[in-house]
């Protein structure tokens, strides 16, 4: 994600045009308008606020344990005063037991949820942990493991973390991300034999279009929309 | 007011249809089946602001085999679809069902996959009561409509009638996409 | 020939080395050992389904019950589960307030709130809401506070069987939802707050109102009090059930009340402030005996603080006057609304405005309604502290102008997780009163 040197802004895809509407009418050239979607850069040292603090923690409880730091931690990103972690999925639960058990770092709560990125190949889906220290005067972090679209697996952290467990289980429900180790994961939020995995950007919204007196406005994701 | 007149004192003159109909509409008893937020409004509708005990309903009837009435109030997840229609057959004649809220009417302003768009594609409508969420008074005023309805219900020979004048009605009526709304 | 005859004085209970205890009076004493050997193995699932007066909303409650108690409990959420987190991602960002409003129905403000703060946390405008409008959103948000609590321990005590809680916790919420109505035109879902502040000024009167009723409310509150806190009934129900201590709440990632109830005094409101709750004077309210009681108790004492803080609030407002939306006209939400003929629509004065004198302020209006504005790319959380514990959002921006995703951490799912640890070991009829100490909110919960 980053390379040597300064590192770049990550490319989640482009947008085309200004307007949203497509095909044809559009004579003002905004319509071949290509800009790219630019999410925040890798973060250098020093991060700012108590963020050092924590990414030295980390450094210092990773040591001894399966891998080091710099092994499981990808990036650290820095952005609208919060810090984001990009770990490693074979080394999550190393870091999440790190951070849990540290006295220093001790993040007590934790909570996942999923985003799916269909156009960033080889990481579509991102398993999103929020973590909460209330020991340490509320500090936050966020957790970012990705994990492709044919290869659906992240470990479970609910062994760390029994307070995962359902938002796990709505992870899998809602993305397809399978938690391996995770003590029962079922639908539970969707009926049990429903298929597919809603949230997807790939699963339609599958609304009806409204039929009115004389005219018929279509469901929300066929409407015009604006890019 | 003219063959009661002549005949002794102490008779009342009435139709079977209207005396039903009085009795159901004065014991209307609703099943307790709040999903979402119109079922906060129905349960202030119970309380002493604006008293749904006026009409006997305050009593909430949690079982079906007891109820008269189906106030659907709130969304209706895919989920709860089955439990709705089961709850609705564990109900005995007479009844009825209101459908409280958009969600509840026609899948509100949730037109995704997650809900069912309408209770009326499981269960057969009497009252539809629009509103996020409707306020009490709505509430009692689609009972109120319902009541209405409960009195002018026909029996017998004229139900069968009523209802083939409906279904006639229904047939011949103007399709919602050839009427002249204000979107037209 | 044996005859089974159940013998409706005998119960059982297992003893340390698990061995069964008869107690029995009269009957024949070989028939009564023979029945219930054979029937000491049979445990009965039962379905506290998702339609139930007591089971708070749709929550289906899968029980395996032996006799009286519970020994296995199971918690079936999903029953009003609504989409709104995908639906939100084809609407643009204020429209999503409409949408998240709707999710914990008690809470609406909050739920704003939070979805507003961690939107404004994407633009980078956080310090540049006005103060009046942050203001607003602590009066409203503590109101609502109050009346969420009020649902709580009405419905709980209408589940336990109290009708009269009921009616008084209501009578009291409905005073401030007819505050609520003044100021935001809806009783519920209001979609009043939007990112960039509130949606418009306080109608004159509304603080008086305010004023008026807080004290309307604080001896309602008072009654209640007196109706529930020293009841023998309510103590004999509520007393040591539902017990989950500090170590408990911490794995399972409780917040709230019912965090607050095991001794640690944590809340996000002190920890983390937001919206200028700094500059308030308020309390946190802690009990430390783990249980449903305390956390009625807590619940109790966090309505008279939120009430001193609506106070506050509500004296600040007349000394802060201003704006109520943010100066950046490229994202406040354009349009002052009033009561015309036809209901509610925009003022006369805005229209006279955009019609007549700005044309910068017509297509500004017309592009904000239609197309919204344009949220930088990345992502954000933010955090309050609702009625039921931390209400988070994460919301995720591809640069357009409608939330890539939003997810909302709420506190519901979240508490509702430990369902299984309260009731196990307990009775049946402690589930009821163990689930209403939760307060889950299935709206909330399902989403």
């Amino acid at each position: 994600m980053s390379d040597s040197g300064e590192a770049q802004p990550v490319v989640m895809g482009s947008r085309r045009g200004m307007f949203g509407a497509s095909g044809g009418g559009d004579t003002s050239g905004y319509g071949g308008l290509v800009a790219p979607v630019l999410f925040p850069a890798a973060a250098v040292r020093p991060y700012g606020g108590y963020y050092d603090e924590v990414a030295d923690h980390l450094a210092r409880a990773l040591v001894g344990g399966a891998a080091s730091y710099a092994e499981a931690i990808e990036a650290v990103v820095i952005d609208r005063g919060e810090m984001t972690v990009f770990v490693a999925r074979d080394h999550l639960v190393g870091v999440a037991r790190a951070l849990r058990d540290d006295p220093l770092l001790r993040f007590e709560m934790c909570s996942v949820s999923g985003v799916h990125y269909p156009q960033e190949t080889g990481r579509e889906l991102h398993a999103v942990y929020h973590l909460l220290s209330i020991t340490n005067s509320g500090r936050r972090i966020r957790l970012e493991v990705t994990c492709p679209d044919d290869d659906r697996h992240i470990p479970s952290v609910v062994e760390v973390y029994p307070g995962n467990d359902w938002h796990e289980r709505e992870t899998w429900d809602m993305f397809g991300i399978e938690f391996d180790g995770h003590p029962g994961l079922t639908r539970i939020l969707m009926p049990d034999d429903w298929p597919g995995h809603p949230q997807r950007k790939d699963y339609p919204l599958g609304g009806i279009p409204v039929e009115y007196k004389g005219a018929t406005v279509p469901p929300p994701d066929q409407r015009r929309s604006y890019s | 007011m003219g063959i009661e007149e002549k005949v002794p004192a102490g008779f009342l003159l009435t139709t079977v249809e209207y005396v039903a109909g009085y009795a159901r509409m004065h014991s209307v008893w609703p099943a307790t089946f709040g999903l979402a937020c119109c079922a906060i409004e129905m349960m202030a509708v119970g309380t002493p602001d604006y008293d749904l005990s006026r009409f006997g309903m305050e009593r909430f009837s949690a079982t079906p085999r007891q109820a008269d009435l189906m106030v659907v109030a709130g969304r209706v997840s895919q989920k709860m679809a089955p439990v709705l229609r089961q709850v609705y057959d564990q109900m005995p004649e007479p009844k009825w069902v209101i459908s409280m809220g958009v969600c509840a009417s026609s899948g509100g302003m949730f037109n995704n996959y997650a809900i069912v768009q309408g209770v009326d594609h499981i269960v057969p409508v009497d009252v539809y009561l629009p509103g996020c969420p409707p306020r009490p008074e709505m509430l009692l005023n689609a009972i109120i409509t319902l009541h209405e309805q409960i009195q002018n219900t026909p029996l017998g020979v004229n139900r069968v009638a009523a209802a083939h004048a409906a279904e006639a009605a229904a047939l011949a009526a103007t399709p919602t996409h050839e009427m002249k709304g204000l979107l037209a | 020939m044996t005859e089974q005859t159940r013998d409706i004085n005998a119960t059982s209970v297992a003893d340390a080395d698990g061995a069964h205890i008869y107690d029995t009076v009269g009957g024949d004493w070989d028939a009564i050992v023979d029945e219930a050997s054979s029937l000491h193995e049979e445990r009965i699932v039962v379905n506290m389904g998702p339609q139930h007066p007591s089971s708070h909303g749709v929550l289906r409650m899968i029980l395996e019950l032996d006799g009286e108690s519970v020994t296995e409990a199971k918690a079936g959420v999903g029953y009003l589960h609504t989409g709104i987190e995908k639906s939100m991602e084809y609407r643009t960002w204020t429209q999503g307030v409409t949408f998240c409003t709707r999710m914990d129905y008690l809470t609406p403000l909050f739920n704003e709130t939070a979805y507003c703060l961690a939107v404004e946390k994407l633009l980078g405008i956080t310090d540049q809401i006005p103060e009046r409008a942050s203001i607003i959103r602590v009066l409203l948000m503590e109101l609502n506070r109050v009346a969420s609590h009020l649902v709580a321990l009405a419905t709980g005590g209408m589940e336990m069987g109290a009708t009269t809680i009921m009616t008084i916790g209501f009578r009291e919420r409905e005073r401030i939802l007819a505050i609520f109505e003044m100021i935001t035109g809806l009783r519920m879902n209001h979609a009043y707050i939007r990112p960039g502040g509130v949606a418009q000024d306080l109608p004159p009167g509304a603080i008086d109102k305010v004023h008026d009723a807080i004290p309307l409310i604080r001896r309602g509150i008072g009654e209640l009090e007196r109706l529930l806190n020293a009841n023998p009934l309510v103590k004999g129900r509520m007393v040591n059930v539902g017990y989950l201590d500090l170590t408990g709440c911490l794995a399972l990632g409780v917040t709230g009340p019912m965090l607050r109830t095991t001794g640690l005094p944590h809340d996000l409101r002190k920890s983390d402030p937001y919206c200028g709750y700094e500059n308030y004077e308020f309390d946190v309210p802690v009990r430390d005996t783990c249980d449903a009681y305390g956390r009625m108790r807590v619940r109790f004492d966090e309505m008279y603080e939120s009430l001193k803080i609506a106070e506050q609030a509500a004296d600040k407002l007349p000394k802060t006057p201003g704006p109520v939306m943010v100066e950046d006209k490229k994202i406040a939400w354009p349009a002052q609304l009033a009561i015309g003929t036809d209901g509610m629509g925009n003022s006369l004065d805005h229209i006279r405005e955009i019609m007549g004198t700005s044309m910068e302020s017509l297509i500004h209006h017309f592009k904000l309604v239609t197309e919204g504005f344009r949220v930088p790319p990345g992502q954000a959380y933010a955090s309050v502290e609702s009625p039921k514990g931390e209400l988070g959002v994460h919301v995720v921006s591809d640069g357009g102008t409608r939330p890539y995703r939003a997810h909302f951490r709420e506190p519901s799912f979240n508490n509702l997780q430990s369902f299984s640890a309260l009731c196990e070991g307990g009775q049946l009829g402690d589930v009821v009163v163990a689930v209403a100490s939760i307060d889950p909110v299935m709206g909330g919960v399902d989403r």
